[in-house]
C-alpha cells in the first residue's frame, strides 16, 4: 500500500488534455500549491476545473487562467480575478455557477457512490432551468448529479504512505470531498509520515480514497484578506 | 435613520441565548459586535468552522483559519472544524437558528435576490442559495432605497432571485419589518427620527401599517 511518490510531476503522470480535475481549497486557503505549479510546467490544456474559487490573477488556479489551461471552471464563486473576468466575458472560457452546498454535496455524493442528491437549493431561480425536481413533504427539491471527476488533487496538512490524510483549521474546506470524488485522487501533504504513525483516530479522510501522495515544498500559503486587530 | 451599525445593533437583539447563527459578508458581519457580553451564542462559517473568534492580533494570522469571506480569524473555546458537506448538511438539516444576510431586492411574498446583477460581472452566488433555501430563520439586513431612492422593497424582485418564500424578517435603515406568509411587509418599528410616511414613501410592495407603530429601542 505505498502510494508515496516523488514529487508533483510524478503525481501528475497520464493527467492529459481535456480532462475533468477537482481541486481542492476555498479562496487560497487549502490548496494544492505545488501540483498547480506542476500543471503549469507540464502545459496540459483544455482542462475543466472543479473547484469552489478560481483563485486570484497571480496565484493558484489564476496561474492556471494566465496560461490559458482551463476551458471551463465549475465554481460556486469565481470573484476577484481580472483575468478570470476578462476570458469569460470574451467567451474563451466557459463558467457553471453552482451553490456552494450542492457543489460540496455533488462530491460528496460521487465519492459515497450515489448518482444524484436532492437539495432546495436554487428552487425557483436560474439554478433550477433545465433540471429535475421532486417534492418531498412540502418542499421542492432539485436533483443534481454527482460529479465524475478523471484526476483530483488535494493539500491536506498531514499523510501517511498509505494516503490517510489529516486536514488543519479551515483549510479541510473542499479538500476531503473532491479527493473522494476522484477516478485519482492526489494529495500534496505538508508533512508525509511513514504508515502507523498517525492514530487511526485522528484521520479525516481514510486512504482508500488516495491513490497518489507526496510531501510538497516551498508552501507560500498566501492570505487573501489579511484582518488583524491591534494588541490594545 | 440608521447607518451600518445602527441596523446591525438592532438586528443583534434577534439573537437569543443558545442560538448557532451564520453571518453573511457585509453589514450581518458587524452583528457580532453586538451581540451582549455573557451570551452563548455560536457564530458558523460556512467553509468550515463552528465558533468564529475575533480576528487575530496583528502578526499571530495563520493562513489555514479564515471566514467565509476569506478573512484571517481566531477561534473561540469550544469550536469545531469540519469539511463543507458536513457545514451545508447542518444548515440543509436546519441545526442553524438564525442566519443573517444582505440584499438587492426583497419581494412582499419573501423572495430575495442578492447574487446578480443582470450586465455585470457575475462573481457566483456563493452559498447563499443553499443558506436562503434551508434557514430556519432569516433575517435580511439592507438598505430601504437604492442611491437613485428607489424602494428595494418590491412587489416582485427584478433582479434574478437567489430564493423564494424565505425572507421572515428585514432590518433597514428605516424600519423593521415582517415579511408576512400570506403576503406583505408588516411595519413592527420605525428607525429613530423616521416617521410612517416616510417608510409608507419609501417601500413599493405592500406595506401593513397597524396601529401605533413604535421607534426602535437601540
Amino acid at each position: 500500500m505505498n502510494k508515496k511518490v516523488l514529487n508533483a510531476e510524478a503525481a501528475i503522470e497520464g493527467l492529459l488534455d481535456n480532462m475533468t480535475i477537482g481541486l481542492g481549497g476555498f479562496g487560497l486557503c487549502g490548496i494544492p500549491e505545488n501540483s498547480i505549479a506542476a500543471l503549469i510546467r507540464k502545459g496540459v490544456k483544455g482542462l475543466t476545473c472543479i473547484s469552489n474559487n478560481a483563485g486570484v490573477d497571480d496565484f493558484g488556479i489564476g496561474l492556471m487562467l494566465q496560461t490559458r489551461q482551463v476551458k471551463k471552471m465549475i465554481s460556486s464563486y469565481v470573484g476577484e480575478n481580472e483575468e478570470f473576468e476578462r476570458q469569460m466575458l470574451s467567451g474563451e472560457l466557459d463558467v457553471d455557477l453552482v451553490p456552494q452546498g450542492t457543489l460540496a454535496t455533488r462530491l460528496m455524493a460521487a465519492g459515497y457512490g450515489m448518482p444524484v442528491i436532492y437539495t432546495p437549493a436554487g428552487v425557483g431561480t436560474e439554478v433550477a432551468i433545465g433540471k429535475e425536481s421532486r417534492i418531498f413533504g412540502n418542499k421542492e427539491y432539485l436533483m443534481e448529479y454527482a460529479f465524475d471527476i478523471d484526476f483530483s488533487i488535494v493539500k491536506a496538512w498531514k499523510g501517511d504512505a498509505h494516503g490517510n490524510l489529516i486536514f488543519r483549521k479551515t483549510s479541510r474546506n473542499f479538500n476531503p470531498l473532491v479527493a473522494m470524488a476522484g477516478k485519482i485522487t492526489i494529495a500534496e501533504v505538508e508533512e508525509l509520515v511513514p504508515a502507523g504513525e498517525l492514530d487511526p483516530d485522528h484521520i479525516h479522510l481514510p486512504g482508500i480514497y488516495v491513490h497518489r501522495i507526496f510531501q510538497g515544498v516551498d508552501y507560500e500559503k498566501r492570505i487573501e484578506q489579511r484582518t488583524v486587530r491591534s494588541k490594545n | 435613520m440608521l447607518d451600518k451599525n445602527g441596523i446591525a445593533k438592532r438586528i443583534a437583539q434577534e439573537i437569543k441565548d443558545g442560538y448557532y447563527v451564520n453571518l453573511g459578508i457585509g453589514i450581518p458581519t458587524l452583528v457580532a459586535n453586538f451581540i451582549p457580553e455573557g451570551m452563548n451564542v455560536v457564530l458558523q462559517s460556512e467553509n468550515g468552522l463552528l465558533g468564529i473568534g475575533p480576528f487575530p492580533i496583528d502578526g499571530e494570522e495563520d493562513a489555514d483559519l479564515i471566514n467565509a469571506g476569506k478573512q484571517t480569524i481566531t477561534t473561540v473555546p469550544g469550536s469545531a472544524f469540519f469539511d463543507s458537506a458536513l457545514s451545508f448538511g447542518m444548515i440543509r438539516a436546519g441545526k442553524v437558528d438564525l442566519t443573517i444576510l444582505g440584499a438587492m431586492e426583497v419581494s412582499e411574498n419573501g423572495d430575495i435576490a442578492n447574487w446578480k446583477i443582470p450586465g455585470k460581472m457575475v462573481k457566483g452566488m456563493g452559498g447563499a442559495m443553499d443558506l436562503v433555501a434551508s434557514a430556519k430563520n432569516i433575517i435580511v439586513a439592507m438598505q430601504h432605497v437604492n442611491k437613485a431612492g428607489e424602494s428595494k422593497l418590491l412587489p416582485a424582485c427584478d433582479l434574478p432571485l437567489t430564493g423564494i418564500r424565505c425572507v421572515k424578517k428585514i432590518v433597514t435603515e428605516l424600519a423593521v419589518l415582517d415579511v408576512l406568509p400570506e403576503g406583505g411587509f408588516r411595519l413592527l418599528e420605525r428607525a429613530p427620527g423616521v416617521s410612517v410616511e416616510v417608510i409608507i414613501k419609501a417601500t413599493a410592495g405592500k406595506l401593513i401599517v397597524e396601529g401605533d407603530i413604535p421607534e426602535m429601542v437601540l
